[in-house]
């Protein structure tokens, strides 16, 4: 499914991505941890084409595509996602509205048809309903004026609705109190699919208590340093970052 | 300013009635077609002769000649303004032919001829070729027939007693009507532009509402009868009487052409006791090219008076069009209890100038006003909103809010904020919020990762910018200028 060889990628002058490689499968969940400034959201940023990353050199293959060529857009059509870290404001935008075109912009790039109104509302309240949400996000605009943890739920809910091949989440834990973090970890867990993979990229472990990945990867200074199962992740929770040092050097 | 459009039956008209009439419209194209009778035409140049001459030639009662005649001579006094944010050459005003023919030989003689760039957003919007050929400007032989659908419509106003004519025929019909209204809200002594326009204007709409009646149906120029080429000196002329109720609609989403480089139009509200006025307009007259030329200079001077206590006046305007605009619809809040609007959406881009903003005038006591304006610059494009809320000293109680957003799209145009308050009563309690801002690489980039394309992201924000005027249009008029607005900010970006 996803593909990463000897991924080298800067911002300006400074080397991020410093030769990574990464395999998932599908319906695998992968957790990639590391320290601050590890490279941890630029890899997640680079993979869904944002702008200010130069890809030096690697690959990035994702379901036969050459992934590094495509624009963000085309990425996402492809069945790419990411939950942001920031999920940002769209003053004036409505939810709903924002969400059935970006879906029918999807459908319409595979060649189905788009969704009336009545199907695409049918379809959202089938989704709120597996993820336990109300819809009280829906009618307001993007994001605008939610607290943190409605952001990172109507991440969710994006991502139940665009139904990704492959979900990157962001640091989707950050700034969450643990009842938050466990409505947006039910929900990721509701959307676990045999076809669906998923990056999760968090600095703590604590997200893997509720979202339990088939792969754990260390990341450190650009690149994966070691990768197991999900005991890596508790013995990180326990040894804390400090070793990795030692290891990356 | 105003697109005339009857003699364009199936038009993106500026219509909520549009579907209704539809069928009636497209049951005109049976009709067959009638042949313009050609009139002559004044050779370019101005004076006393010449506004005699129109006179004369529009048959109108003795009084309308000397009205225009003293508009002229203190016109022939007054300075050109030099106030707003706009430049451009001097315009020389004996070049102009101020009586023309309805239709013009010396336009473009095929759709060949007429801008790549024009046709393009015609087929965007879906015009059919023979109305192409019309909104460009094309020299037609046949002009499709809409008198069938004008009278149909007239003949049900009638029913209620609601006038709805172009102004020459009020002249002619209605005369006392006009004579008592016309001039009392915009002086021919108001401004340059509305001095001209009173010396020379060619013809309008002229609506009545008797009172306490609802008027059935939103008006508009698209129905209204023989109205081709009201030309670059339009008068507008609405009166609503006590507790009556009228929605005017003003416009046309296609941008149309016109040789006529300057406009100046002048439009009047009067709403007496109780009386609702509504008044939306599109503005899309041609931009000009990449470089600006060949745009219209759009000169308008709009004002409604809130005469009788408790009446309201609601301006509503989305502005995308003209080489430069100038125009700040205003309203005079006279009556006790009376309530002024003004939502607007301008947007600049290319090397278009837009200076606009509104005047609320608070006389009367609890006189309430609201001024919503949202600014869209792109590429070069340069915008002022100029506004003005006065509070005089007998106007116990006023209130405004006024709020003025700006959104920049790149980095080479610009946005100025001009308000204007001045409070002589000091129980008025006055807000303004001003806001600026770009659309972000962060937004855009959060559209295109959820699979939108970034010109759809970029419509998509600027759409949710202007919501709250749009929500002030007529459901059908909001869906084509949402629409218009994604059009013309296609290739804004980058």
């Amino acid at each position: 499914m996803l593909s990463v060889k000897g991924l080298r990628a800067n911002v300006g002058e400074n080397e991020i991505l410093t030769g990574l490689d990464l395999e998932v499968g599908p319906g695998e969940v992968h957790a990639i941890m590391g320290p601050n400034g590890s490279g941890k959201s630029t890899f997640a940023h680079v993979l869904s084409g944002r702008e200010g990353y130069e890809v030096t050199s690697g690959s990035v293959q994702f379901d036969g595509h050459d992934l590094l060529e495509l624009e963000p857009e085309e990425r996402a059509r492809l069945g790419l996602f990411l939950a942001f870290q920031y999920p940002v404001e769209l003053p004036g935008v409505n939810n709903t509205y924002f969400l059935k075109a970006a879906l029918n912009a999807i459908r319409k790039s595979r060649g189905e048809s788009e969704l009336d109104a009545v199907s695409f509302m049918r379809l959202m309240k089938e989704r709120l309903k597996v993820l336990h949400l109300d819809d009280s996000l829906l009618k307001r605009p993007v994001n605008f004026g939610f607290s943190g943890g409605e952001k990172k739920r109507n991440e969710i809910f994006q991502m139940a609705m665009l139904e990704p091949r492959l979900a990157i989440l962001d640091e989707t834990d950050s700034g969450l109190d643990i009842d938050a973090l466990r409505i947006v970890a039910d929900g990721v867990n509701a959307l676990r699919d045999p076809a669906r993979s998923m990056i999760v990229v968090t600095h703590y472990q604590r997200l893997l208590d509720y979202i339990e990945p088939d792969h754990v990867h260390v990341l450190a200074r650009g690149r994966i340093i070691r990768s197991g199962g999900k005991e890596l992740a508790l013995e990180l929770e326990e040894r804390g970052y400090g070793w990795i040092d030692e290891v990356a050097a | 300013m105003s697109a005339s459009t009857a003699d364009l039956p199936t038009s993106t008209p500026a219509a909520t009635a549009a579907s209704q009439y539809d069928a009636i419209v497209r049951s005109g194209y049976e009709h067959g077609f009638v042949t313009e009778i050609e009139s002559d035409t004044l050779p370019p140049g101005l004076d006393e002769g010449v506004i005699r001459a129109i006179s004369a030639r529009k048959g109108e009662p003795a009084f309308m000649t000397d009205w225009r005649l003293a508009a002229y001579r203190k016109w022939l006094q007054m300075p050109t303004p030099a106030w707003a944010s706009v430049h451009h050459p001097p315009i020389d005003y004996q070049a102009i032919s101020y009586f023309s023919a309805p239709k013009k030989k010396d336009g473009p003689k095929s759709l060949d001829e007429v801008d790549p760039v024009l046709l393009e957003t015609y087929r965007k919007l879906g015009i059919p070729i023979e109305e192409q050929k019309a909104l460009a400007g094309v020299a037609v032989d046949a002009v499709f027939d809409s008198v069938s659908v004008a009278t149909t419509f007239r003949e049900k106003l009638a029913e209620v007693g609601v006038i709805f004519c172009s102004i020459s025929e009020a002249l002619q019909e209605h005369p006392e009507l006009v004579r008592q209204y016309l001039g009392s809200v915009v002086p021919a002594t108001d401004n340059y532009y509305a001095g001209l326009n009173s010396a020379v204007f060619t013809d309008g709409t002229f609506v009545y509402v008797p009172k306490h009646t609802r008027c059935p149906m939103e008006l508009s120029t698209y129905f209204r009868i023989n109205t081709a080429n009201t030309g670059q000196f339009e008068r507008t002329l609405i009166i609503a009487e006590e507790g009556s109720y009228v929605s005017y609609l003003e416009g046309c989403t296609a941008p149309q052409r016109d040789e006529n480089q300057l406009h100046a139009a002048v439009v009047e509200l009067i709403a007496l006791e109780g009386a609702e006025i509504k008044y939306s307009t599109v503005q899309n007259w041609y931009p000009g090219d990449e470089h600006g030329r060949g745009g219209i200079y759009n000169f308008v001077t709009k004002r409604g008076d809130c005469r009788g206590a408790r009446s309201k006046i609601s301006w509503t305007q989305v502005e995308t069009g003209s080489a430069i605009t100038w125009k700040y619809p205003s309203c005079i809040l006279r009556g006790d209890d009376s309530v002024g609007e003004f939502y607007s959406v301008a947007v600049t881009k290319g090397r278009q100038q837009a200076d606009t903003g509104t005047k609320m005038i608070h006389l009367g006591k609890n006189t309430r006003s609201t001024i919503v304006s949202k600014g869209i610059s792109a590429q070069h494009g340069q915008q002022s909103y100029r506004g003005l809320v006065r509070i005089a000293a007998k106007a116990e109680g006023a209130r405004n809010h006024t709020q003025c957003d700006s959104l920049l799209i790149g980095d080479k145009c610009a946005a100025n904020t001009f308000p204007y308050i001045e409070v002589k009563n000091p129980t008025a309690k006055m807000e303004h919020e001003a806001t600026t801002s770009k659309i972000s690489d962060d937004q855009l980039f959060y559209c295109r990762s959820r699979g939108l394309a970034e010109e759809d992201a970029v419509s998509m924000i600027v759409n949710g910018f202007c919501k709250e005027v749009f929500n002030e249009l007529p459901m059908e008029f909001a869906v084509e200028a949402q629409k218009l607005l994604s059009i013309s900010l296609e290739g804004a970006v980058g």
